[in-house]
């Protein structure tokens, strides 16, 4: 079975050559080339893979190619650039909220989903947000401040 | 001004690193374009060291921050610096670049002099630009190309004292944040090579069993297989994707069978099954003659620490490549390994090559505690590349592998005696410990202790873990020894001889079971005595730095007076880390009301001097973060055959949703040496939650992870 499944992802429509039994986490690394997703687990469990799917957060690990085909997919690399960061960018950047790092792409694609619902959300919702997201260093209280910075941006510029 | 007359804690010496690689041009390159390269031997592991090093960099030679590129610890370029561990970096590597940029600062000043003819006295520096009298000047980059960094550190060169320095102290934002964020900075999973190929590796189910049979027809029709990779009972497969290499790994487990592997320790019974197997006893420490025989009140308590798992985010990755040509054979490989020329030493052991034909280059992973799967990976990754000279194959280990193969932190069971007065003083101390070693990292040995070379058809014997000497910050009976004023004590270790479970390095080492251990036995001594915990450590400890830290954390919580709601409660320790390093002191809340989730966490450190405070927060609230996790829910699990926690759902670990909230405080000492941040909390943070839940509940848990169930249990004792 060949490709053909279409794919919109950060605005651009995509004709992908793998089989649409492919895992879409490996498509958009290994056929897209965009690196942002981060293998973790591959069952769907540490939230490193995540990507929006019209507009809702999904692990795209476990995630076959055929069942996003036609939909809209967002990735790190189409949140923001240094540019035009996404509030969510910017606001980890002035909280210095990470260590290593490596779960930030997967927590910046449910802050993200969730600052789209609300731009007041309680810490409590926050958290519960970005529940399925595992960081093993610890740097939880840093990010959670900088999804309130975002917020408080996000309502600032639309006042 | 002499900064050695003021401070006496400095001695003339030049720092390891540079004792070990003293050429100043190994360190540090100007270049007429207005950059200053600087190449360490530590590695970034999510801890913030690229930061730290610019900065002192940056802030001996008077250049803007920007101004400093990094380049990756290897093998071919970078000073040997051994591992990054053990806290160190910052105050090994960050001595070393002070020193280094204080000398080259002062060679350029004085070439400066010459072309400007004026005494370097009246030369100042801003930002690169050297200045003299009058219009007089110059700059790093114009005199790049002629002056020459191929002389040795000179100990005799001082660097700035602590109140001329501008960027260290400060905390500068990190440098390798902004990438992270926007996706662009590579980990090393996300490294293309051209030509390059995808590798896995079946490990074999159990630990210790070996291969008896391969159903090779089964592999036959594997679309995408480049080469099925067998060397005893090491199999892997190299194919041209990785989702080929995926299907094939599937079909090689099924293809294949194993017979034999070692008896797990029994998991109902680890602290008799510890203290049943082959050691070799040492004593840590003996303090007068050790305690007496007889004490009029005598308290006897056993703790337990179970195994834990490094359990990365990132699963271990390595990329390497096999040249054969006329001048024999070379192997190249990229990793995440935290110590580059150790990997190299045992690579070369492992392939009878000598080390010059290897190369190993540091690329970051994710976030890691110690010594995990990164550096096997390299040996699986150069195994399957020998199969396919002049492709390089970059090879990914699968998430179950990642928490069941990589080396584990030791299981600990721990015994401790304090002899007590009729009048309720502390006259002895003992502190025994049955675990095994700490440490099996490579290059240390002349056998290697990476995870492949046990397998191969020519084995090496498997690798028994070992402990550094105290002096060296210890392994298993690192902190083991208190820091409290007992009149006697008597320390001693127990390291086993077998290892079914492999072991080795994982953050704090031993301190974070012996720190829980011995300020859970505090507690529970002052509660015997009828005396309040605080006061109570107080009265045994004489060192100021100590006692601030004890002091700080308690107000910081308003220890006493502050009202604690009903299911909840509060706990303190504290703890010297390696008793050289850091002093750390956490109160802990703790709400009992469903499964024990710690709620908030008050801590004050001592790091001497904070290069980065900013990163010395970081660095402390993840680690304590991180300690609550294994503290309240992770365990090792096992049968007696096989590791049965290999995936997030039978190794669970901390969520948001658990996640305490944090305050760390900082006493500042910048006339004091820079002292490690990233290990400090461990201890602390598990017997505060212990004390924490004794406070609450009136039940005294000694073994983690401290969950519901064990807590029902030690009531029911
Ligand atoms: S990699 Fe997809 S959830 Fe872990
Ligand atoms: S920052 Fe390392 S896993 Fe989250």
């Amino acid at each position: 079975m060949s490709g053909g499944t279409s794919l919109t992802v950060n605005g651009r429509s995509h004709s992908i050559a793998s089989v649409p039994q492919a895992i879409l986490l490996d498509v958009l690394r290994n056929e897209l080339g965009l690196k942002a997703a981060r293998f973790g687990c591959g069952e769907g469990l540490c939230g490193a893979c995540r990507v929006l799917v019209d507009g809702r957060p999904v692990a795209s690990c476990d995630t076959p190619l055929w069942s996003v085909s036609g939909k809209a997919i967002t990735t790190v690399e189409g949140l923001g650039t240094p540019d035009a960061p996404h509030p969510i960018q910017a606001a980890l950047i002035a909280e210095q909220a990470m260590q290593c790092g490596y779960c930030i792409s997967g927590i910046m694609i449910s802050a993200a989903a969730l600052l789209a619902e609300t731009t007041e959300p309680s810490e409590i919702a926050i958290r519960e947000a970005l529940d399925p997201n595992l960081c093993r260093c610890g740097a939880h209280n840093r990010v959670i401040r900088a999804v309130q910075r975002a917020a408080a941006e996000m309502r600032a510029s639309a006042a | 001004m002499n900064p050695a007359a003021t401070n006496p804690a400095a001695a003339p010496a030049l720092p390891a690193g540079l004792r070990a690689t003293p050429r100043l041009d190994r360190w540090l390159a100007i270049s007429a374009e207005g950059h200053v390269t600087l190449s360490p031997g530590k590695v970034e592991i999510g801890q913030g060291i690229l930061t730290a090093l610019a900065q002192i960099c940056a802030d001996e030679l008077d250049i803007a921050l920007e101004r400093v590129r990094l380049l990756p610890a290897a093998t071919a370029s970078s000073p040997n610096e051994g591992v990054t561990s053990g806290s160190l970096s910052v105050s090994e590597c960050g001595l070393s670049v002070r020193q280094v940029a204080a000398q080259v600062r002062g060679l350029f000043l004085a070439e400066a002099a010459r072309q400007l003819s004026v005494a370097t006295e009246a030369l100042s520096v801003e930002d690169g630009v050297i200045s003299g009298p009058g219009n007089l000047s110059t700059s790093y980059w114009e005199l790049a190309d002629r002056v020459s960094l191929a002389f040795d550190a000179d100990a005799a060169v001082r660097p700035k004292p602590p109140s001329r320095r501008t960027l260290a102290g400060r905390s500068a934002p990190r440098i390798d944040i902004p990438g992270k964020v926007f996706g662009t900075r590579p980990f090393i999973h996300d490294i293309v090579l051209p030509d390059m190929l995808h590798g896995r590796v079946l490990r074999p189910p159990r630990p210790g069993a070996t291969l008896s049979a391969l159903d090779e027809t089964q592999l036959s029709e594997i679309g995408g297989l480049v080469t099925l990779v067998r060397d005893g009972s090491f199999l892997g497969v190299v194919c041209r994707t990785e989702a080929k290499a995926d299907a094939a790994l599937g079909r090689l487990a099924s293809a294949a069978s194993w017979t034999g592997g070692f008896d797990l320790p029994d998991a109902q019974n680890m602290p008799s099954w510890l203290k049943s197997q082959p050691v070799e006893a040492s004593v840590v420490d003996l303090r007068g003659e050790g305690p007496g025989p007889s004490a009029p009140r005598r308290l006897v308590r056993h703790y337990l620490k179970p195994y834990l798992a490094h359990a990365s985010i990132g699963p271990s990755c390595a990329i390497a490549s096999w040249q054969e040509d006329q001048q024999g054979e070379t192997l190249h490989v990229f990793s995440h390994s935290q110590g580059v020329f150790n990997l190299r030493a045992d690579l070369a052991l492992v392939f009878g090559l000598p080390e010059n034909a290897i190369t190993v280059t540091h690329v970051e992973g994710a976030g890691c505690y110690g010594h995990n799967g990164a550096d096997d990976a390299v040996l699986d990754a150069a195994l399957l590349a020998r199969a396919v000279p002049g492709r390089p194959v970059r090879l990914r280990w699968s998430r179950a592998d990642e928490l069941v193969r990589s080396p584990f932190g030791a299981a600990m069971a721990i015994e401790i005696a304090a002899d007590l007065s009729e009048d309720g003083a502390i006259t002895g101390w003992r502190h025994e410990i049955w675990s095994n070693g700490y440490v099996a990292r490579p290059g240390r040995a002349d056998s290697p202790a990476l995870l492949a070379s046990f397998d191969l058809e020519q084995p090496f014997p498997l690798y028994i873990s070992q402990d550094p000497s105290l002096a060296t910050g210890g392994g298993a009976q690192r902190n083991a020894v208190p820091l409290y004023d007992f009149p006697s004590w008597r320390i001693a270790k127990n390291r086993l001889l077998t290892m079914p479970l492999r072991t080795s390095s994982m953050r704090a080492l031993g301190a974070f079971g012996n720190v829980f251990a011995i300020e859970s036995m505090m507690d529970e001594i002052a509660e015997e005595l009828g005396e309040d915990p605080l006061a109570f450590r107080l009265r045994h400890l004489s060192d100021e730095r100590a006692r601030a830290v004890l002091e700080r954390a308690t107000a910081m919580a308003d220890w006493g007076n502050a009202s604690v709601p009903d299911e909840r409660g509060r706990g303190i320790a504290f703890a010297r880390y390696k008793n050289t390093s850091a002093y750390c002191a956490i109160v802990a809340e703790i709400d009992l009301s469903a499964q024990p989730r710690a709620t908030q966490l008050w801590i004050a450190v001592d790091v001497g001097e904070a290069i980065n405070p900013d990163g010395v927060i970081n660095q402390i609230e993840g680690g304590a973060i991180q300690a609550v996790s294994w503290t309240l829910k992770e365990e090792v699990t096992f049968t007696r055959a096989d590791v049965t926690s290999g995936s997030w759902e039978s190794y669970p670990i901390l969520r948001f949703s658990e996640v305490p909230a944090v305050s760390v405080e900082i006493i500042s000492r910048p006339e004091l040496p820079p002292l490690g941040a990233g290990e400090a909390a461990q201890g602390p943070t598990a017997a505060a939650l212990a004390n924490a839940v004794h406070a609450a509940l009136g039940v005294r848990v000694r073994q983690m992870p401290i969950t519901r169930d064990r807590i029902i249990a030690a009531m029911e004792l």
